[in-house]
C-alpha cells in the first residue's frame, strides 16, 4: 500500500510537472502546478519530513501558487483567446533539458553516497525550531528581514504612480 | 522504494523540465513557474540528503530558507511583471526587450 500510493505521489509530480512546462494554456499549467507541489509534498511525507511537507502546502500552494494565478488574471483579458502561448525553441530547449538530466543522472548512479541509518522520529517540528533559534538564528533573521524588503518592494513596485 | 537515488532522479527530472521551461517559454509567469520546479527539484535533494545523512535537520533548515526566498521571488517577479505589462502590454519576453518604452 505504501509502495504503491509513493509511485503514485512519484508519477504526479513527474507528469503534472510536464504539464506545467508543455501546456499552451497559461491556466493549465498553474492548475498543474498545483499537483505538482502537491506531490512534491507527498515526498517530504514519505521523506520524514512533516514540517517541511506543511510548510510547503501552506507557503507554496496557499501564497505562491495564488499569486501567479492573480499574476495570470492580471496580465491576460480572461474573456480574449490571448491566455494561450507557444513554447519557442523547442529543440534546443529540450536537448538542454535532456543533456542536463543525462549529465545529472550520471553523477547519481556513478557516486558512492555516504549513508547513515536512522531511525524515524516522532516529528521533527522541534528539532527544526530548536535549530531555527540556536544554530541558524542570523541566517533565520536574515531571511525574515529578506522577506520584508522584498514585500515592501513588490508593494512599491505594484502601485499605482500618480 | 526507500533508496535515496529514486529521490534525487525525481529531482533531476524536476530540474531538467524546469530548465527546459525557463528557456522556451515566452511568458514571463511560465518562466517564473519553470524557476518554481527548479527551487522544488533542489529542495527535495536537500531533504532527501537529510533523511539519509541519519536524520539531520540542518537539511530541513536549508529548505525552509529556500521555500521562504521563493515567496520573496515570486512577489518580487509578479510585481516587475505587472509592472511591465502595464507599460508595454504583453508579458512575453521576447517582445517586451527593449530598455526603455
Amino acid at each position: 500500500m505504501a509502495e504503491t500510493s509513493f509511485w503514485f505521489v512519484i508519477a504526479m509530480t513527474v507528469l503534472s510537472a510536464g504539464i506545467v512546462v508543455l501546456s499552451n494554456q497559461l491556466i493549465y499549467s498553474a492548475m498543474a502546478l498545483l499537483f505538482t507541489l502537491f506531490g512534491v509534498a507527498g515526498i517530504y511525507v514519505f521523506l520524514w519530513a512533516d514540517f517541511i511537507a506543511g510548510v510547503q502546502l501552506l507557503v507554496y500552494i496557499g501564497g505562491i501558487l495564488v499569486l501567479i494565478i492573480f499574476g495570470i488574471m492580471l496580465t491576460n483579458r480572461i474573456s480574449s483567446v490571448r491566455l494561450s502561448q507557444t513554447n519557442v525553441q523547442q529543440g534546443v530547449g529540450g536537448a538542454i533539458g535532456i543533456w542536463f538530466f543525462i549529465l545529472i543522472s550520471l553523477v547519481i548512479s556513478k557516486t558512492p553516497w555516504l549513508q547513515a541509518d536512522a531511525v524515524e522520529p516522532a516529528g521533527t517540528v522541534a528539532g527544526v525550531g530548536t535549530l531555527l533559534l540556536t544554530k541558524y538564528l542570523l541566517p533565520f533573521e536574515t531571511i525574515s528581514l529578506l522577506l520584508l524588503g522584498a514585500l515592501i518592494g513588490a508593494a512599491l513596485l505594484s502601485r499605482k504612480e500618480n | 522504494m526507500y533508496e535515496l537515488n529514486t529521490y534525487l532522479f525525481v529531482a533531476a527530472i524536476l530540474f531538467s523540465l524546469g530548465v527546459f521551461g525557463v528557456m522556451t517559454r515566452r511568458n514571463g509567469i511560465a518562466i517564473l513557474m519553470g524557476v518554481e520546479l527548479i527551487l522544488n527539484a533542489a529542495n527535495i535533494n536537500f531533504v532527501a540528503f537529510s533523511r539519509f545523512g541519519g536524520m539531520n535537520l540542518d537539511g530541513h533548515i536549508f529548505a525552509l530558507l529556500v521555500i521562504v526566498l521563493a515567496a520573496a521571488e515570486a512577489a518580487v517577479a509578479l510585481a516587475i511583471i505587472i509592472n511591465i505589462y502595464n507599460n508595454m502590454n504583453t508579458i512575453n519576453v521576447d517582445e517586451a526587450s527593449a530598455m526603455k518604452e
